[in-house]
């Protein structure tokens, strides 16, 4: 297998590649062959096609590669990058984050090919710097999920806001109130904010461990978690890595840039975006947060179960009340990244795999129902309202069968692969707090509710004013098939990430876990678990002894 | 009898091989001056920028020859140290790309170029005085050797009231400054009756001195004199107005280089000499850095004029580096010569950017005037992106490692609330920078700008600085040189605009520095890593 920096370079070097090769092809040649741009077809759009394809590639050999049984971090790669901090430029795949990657990959393919392919909407104006900037956000991402290294992974996170801010900015639509750029703005500033104070946190991290532990500095994950940190600094840091992987996700109170970013970006961007950057948040949880601060995760255990309870609620509510197709696209994900914090921060490995699986389905579902509105406003006269679709199914059946397939999963349909991971999610919530489960299960209620409003609005009732409805092209199906076709995979064979990821996610989860029960029996006492397995006589035999002596 | 007398007279030695950069600038300072009283137009205009280019790589190879020296030289009122060679190494730099974007400037020309280059060499010595000064006569001679050529260099745009009333203010407020420094060491003086750092550093440790009232009095005006030059909150308020008003590229050279000097003294100071005073300034600074940041980012949101906006980053960044300084330890020493030397390219990007639209529109440094950049000049765009990019402290850049190492320093050092202060600063910074990137690729150009390919003319954009009426008493030079053919004279500079390549190479050697160091900064660790040892403190 080659090394996965190739995996991670790759796409950034296609992009690099195409936005140079015409600026200095342009130097020569004179200007006005702009015809073979209108058609779709760029070279910086080929060359991207060929970087996330075989970035693909690559990933489902990683994926294939990846045995269930030998667990562990495979394919290392452990480089110092600046000695005098202890940062390594370490990277590593396991089963929390191989298929997240592929995830990654496959959506990074679909939205540079849906670009490519664009009939109706003009193809990106200067195409070198919008496959650079998104090519650039394919390998920021791949590097945050492959980090191995806390300042690298928060080196990645921070950077890979970056293209975005770009891509927004320079190629999004400007709706009334707030143009592309103020969208964007306010998008990058909320979500930068939440990064930097993650940076202290995580320099903390490493200089607060190297003073306990004795050694020089380092940020290397698994060194850290052999350093673990004192209960009150694990507390305060806690809460500022939450305080940024909640906005990233969004979660309830910290959504405020979501409805103004979803709606200025380009829809192969939101895909990508909707379906990829929000999973960083929820992987970051499961990679740093659990091994690294596991007494404050199970300290602030119920603040978090209930943030995403309120994500759940709200997300829902608003999803059923908007009739902006891509906003009710938008507030669903929110509904379903609390679930993902639901099962995370039930702290059982039930929860966490539960939650592993849907951030891989949820990715998948929302990518394929933003191209899917693409193609619905494209037949309502541009409009991605509700009020303006309707009746689009009536000379469409195969597009309406493939948007039925994704609502059904959105929904978490038994039978489809969001039902495993719901179940398994609210399977761990509810050993660890009944309530809230209880609560949560509205939550699959109101997801059938806007998921089939949303379909039944769109593909059914009355024909809309300006509604021209037609088939599936086969240069958008070329996009949407193979997502749906994955959906469907998965549905048939969700054992496939649930096994391979089993072993790496008990490991993520066991410490945090351990510190939660004997919390409770012990009143504020934290003990391992050994202690707690051990029969209680026996244990307690010495210290009677002795008082008895005393006496 | 006369045997007997030189007998008794023994010189003192000096040590000519450590003074050689010093030597090196103001000899070549002389050089420049004398060369420029020559005739040749071509010769003031191309030859002196080229022979202070070549005074500035005679410093350098001096300096670098110097490397590795430990020693006290001149009595020990200099000490030649990784230190003072780090800090020197930087200073040349920028006075090197200073040089480059000041050489078809408006300022060189009217100011004559002989004298602004001595000017700038002069004033580079004082920094290097600075820069090795071990002892407070001699920080105060390099701060004044510092200070006067800058404040003739801010008002030598002799036409623009601005860049007088830039001049002024800084003569003014900079005096005050050196007014109040010279008070607190004359204190210090009195208190320990001793001159040098390492005897000041004794007497406090040793005489009990750090607690006496006429110390702490001392150390008060010291700080508070020293923050006027690095422009510390609240000892500020003359930066914007004189960043703005005077000519770009002495803003360039002030932005980098004087904050260079005086937060190298102010480190050498505090840390070396005071160092036993620790317990009652660390809190202070610690005070100052967290004003400073705030007020800084806090200023510079919402300014419409580049280098104001420029100046307040300045000071928010002076705050961070103030943290190094504050942890008094080896790493925090580190941090803050790792900062600085990063700090040069950040800065240098914008600048030269800054420049080269004052020079190309009419709309001097608005940030309209970089608006659509992106799409028109991308050599220019790339630049400030990766220089405000690096400025906010994204990752991949040389920013991001330097925020990096401070906030690592501030937290192994035990102050990491100000850490989280650093933090709070970059976010409200992220506020100012942003926007500019959104102006340079999310903009049109603005409507009416005189394009570079569009008919040239006074008629079509404001007249150019340099077409402004002329005021009464301008130099000789000018009125037989500019004066006769006023209306030729801006659409010629419009043309030349569009060829100016040493301003596009600073801009495009000091992104890519920018984005270098952001990625293998190690070259820039080995260099800063001698420079902690040289404090000699833990």
């Amino acid at each position: 297998m080659p090394p996965l920096s190739i995996l991670i370079w790759l796409p950034a070097a296609c992009g690099v590649l195409g936005a140079i090769i015409p600026a200095v092809a342009a130097r020569g040649a004179a200007r006005g062959d702009s015809a073979a741009a209108r058609s779709g077809w760029s070279l910086p759009g080929i060359l991207a096609v060929a970087g996330s394809l075989a970035a693909l590639g690559l990933a489902i050999a990683y994926i294939a590669d990846y045995a269930p049984s030998i667990g562990g971090l495979r394919h290392v790669t452990d480089v110092v990058w600046i000695s005098e901090l202890g940062i390594h430029y370490k990277l590593g795949v396991d089963g929390l984050n191989v298929f997240l990657v592929g995830l990654t990959t496959l959506l990074f393919a679909a939205a540079v090919l849906a670009v490519n392919l664009r009939s109706e909407t003009p193809a990106p104006e200067r195409p070198g710097l919008f496959y650079f900037h998104l090519m650039l956000a394919e390998s920021a991402v791949l590097g945050a999920f492959l980090a191995q290294d806390l300042a690298l992974f928060v080196a990645f996170f921070d950077l890979m806001l970056i293209p975005f801010y770009f891509l927004i900015g320079g190629w999004g639509r400007d709706t009334v109130p707030p143009t592309r750029v103020k969208a964007t703005l306010k998008l990058v500033i909320y979500t930068l904010v939440g990064s930097l104070l993650m940076l202290a946190a995580a320099i903390a991290t490493g200089v607060l461990a190297s003073q306990r532990g004795g050694g020089h500095i380092t940020f290397v994950l698994s060194s850290l978690q052999a350093m673990p940190l004192g209960r009150g600094s694990q507390e305060w840091i806690f809460l500022l890595f939450a305080a940024a992987f909640l906005v990233k996700m969004p979660a309830f109170p910290l959504h405020g840039w979501m409805p103004d970013g979803y709606r200025a970006m380009p829809i192969e961007v939101l895909m990508v975006f909707s379906g990829v950057l929000s999973k960083v948040g929820a992987y970051g949880f499961l990679r740093i947060v659990l091994p690294l601060y596991p007494q404050a995760a199970a300290h602030f255990q119920t603040l978090m179960l209930v943030i995403a309870l309120a994500s759940i609620l709200y997300g829902s509510l608003l999803a059923f009340t908007h009739t902006d197709a891509r906003l009710i696209a938008g507030y669903s994900s929110m509904a379903q990244l609390g679930f993902i914090t639901l099962g995370i921060f039930s702290l059982n490995p039930q929860g966490a795999q539960g939650s592993l699986l849907q951030m891989v389905n949820h990715g998948l579902v929302v990518a394929a129902v933003l191209f899917i509105i693409a193609l619905l406003a494209r037949r309502a006269g541009g409009s991605e309202d509700l009020r303006d679709m309707g009746g689009i199914a009536f000379r469409a059946p195969l597009l309406a069968s493939l948007f039925l397939i994704v609502a059904l999963a959105t929904l978490a349909m038994p039978g489809s692969s969001n039902f495993v991971g719901e179940f398994l999610i609210l399977l761990g919530v509810f050993k660890a707090k009944l309530v809230i489960a209880i609560i949560a299960f509205t939550g699959v209620v109101m997801a059938s509710v806007y998921a089939l409003r949303l379909f039944i609005r769109a593909m059914h009732n009355r024909v809309g004013p300006r509604v021209h409805t037609r088939e599936i092209s086969v240069r958008d199906g070329a996009v949407l098939v193979p997502l749906v076709g994955v959906i469907l995979f998965l549905a048939l064979y969700p054992q496939l990430p649930l096994r391979r990821s089993e072993g790496s996610v008990k490991a993520a989860v066991l410490s945090a876990q351990s510190y939660t029960r004997p919390l409770r029996a012990t009143a504020g006492r934290p003990a391992p678990p050994t202690i707690r397995l051990l029969p209680r006589g026996r244990h307690g035999a010495p210290l009677t002894a002795s008082s008895g002596g005393a006496r | 009898m006369i045997a007997l007398a030189t007998a008794h007279l023994k010189g003192p030695h000096v040590d000519f091989a450590g003074l050689s950069p010093l030597l090196a600038l103001l000899g070549g300072a002389v050089i420049v001056l004398l060369v420029g009283l020559i005739g040749s137009r071509w010769v003031r205009g191309q030859a002196v920028p080229a022979l202070t280019l070549a005074v500035l790589g005679t410093a350098l190879g001096l300096t670098i020859w110097q490397w590795n020296a430990e020693k006290s030289i001149v009595s020990g009122a200099l000490r030649i140290d990784d230190l003072a060679l780090v800090l020197g190494l930087i200073l040349i730099g920028g006075a090197a790309c200073a040089v480059l974007l000041a050489w078809r400037s408006l300022a060189a020309r009217e100011a004559g170029h002989g004298e602004f280059h001595a000017l700038l060499l002069t004033s580079l010595g004082g920094m290097w005085l600075l820069a090795s000064a071990q002892n407070t006569v001699m920080v105060f001679v390099g701060l004044e050797l510092l200070s006067i050529p800058l404040y003739v260099m801010c008002a030598t745009e002799l036409r623009r009231e601005h860049s007088l009333e830039s001049g002024l203010k800084y003569l003014i407020i900079g005096s005050v400054g050196s007014a109040t420094l010279l008070y607190g060491l004359a204190m210090i003086y009195g208190a320990t009756g001793a001159t040098d750092f390492t005897a000041i550093a004794a007497g406090l440790e040793h005489g009990g001195l750090a607690g006496d009232p006429l110390t702490l009095t001392g150390i008060a005006l010291c700080l508070a004199g020293l923050s006027f030059k690095a422009s510390v909150a609240p000892f500020h308020q003359w930066t914007p107005d004189v960043y703005e008003g005077a000519p770009t590229a002495v803003t360039a050279f002030m932005a980098v280089a004087t904050k260079v000097a005086a937060l190298g003294v102010f480190l050498r100071f505090f840390d070396v000499a005071l160092f036993a005073a620790r317990p009652s300034w660390a809190p202070a600074v610690a005070v100052l850095a967290t004003v400073t940041i705030l007020v800084g980012n806090v200023g510079a949101l919402g300014q419409s004029s580049l280098k104001r906006m420029l100046a307040y980053s300045s000071v928010a960044q002076a705050g961070y580096m103030l943290a190094g300084i504050v942890v008094a330890d080896r790493l925090g020493a580190q941090a803050l010569v790792f900062y600085l030397a990063v700090y040069l390219p950040m800065n240098m990007a914008a600048f030269a950017v800054i420049v080269a639209r004052e020079r190309e529109t009419g709309l001097g440094d608005s940030i309209r005037a970089v608006a659509g950049l992106g799409r028109d000049r991308p050599l220019l765009a790339w630049p400030l992106t990766i220089s405000m990019l690096a400025l906010a402290g994204i990752p991949a850049t040389a920013g991001f490692i330097g925020k990096f190492y401070l906030i690592d320093a501030t937290v192994s050092g035990g102050y990491t609330w100000l850490g989280v202060i650093i933090v709070i600063g970059s976010m409200i910074s992220l506020g100012y920078y942003l926007p500019v990137i959104a102006a340079v690729w999310m903009r049109e150009a603005p409507a009416g700008e005189a394009e570079t390919d569009a008919p040239l003319g006074p008629a079509d954009a404001p007249a150019p600085a340099g077409a402004l009426p002329a005021l009464a008493g301008g130099s000789p030079e000018l009125d037989d040189e500019d004066v006769p053919e006023e209306d030729e004279q801006g659409a010629q500079e419009r043309l030349a605009a569009t060829r100016q390549p040493e301003v596009v190479f600073v801009a495009l050697l000091a992104g890519a520095a920018t984005i270098f160091f952001g990625i293998v900064p190690q070259p820039l660790f080995d260099l800063v890593h001698g420079a902690g040892r040289a404090l000699g403190v833990s």
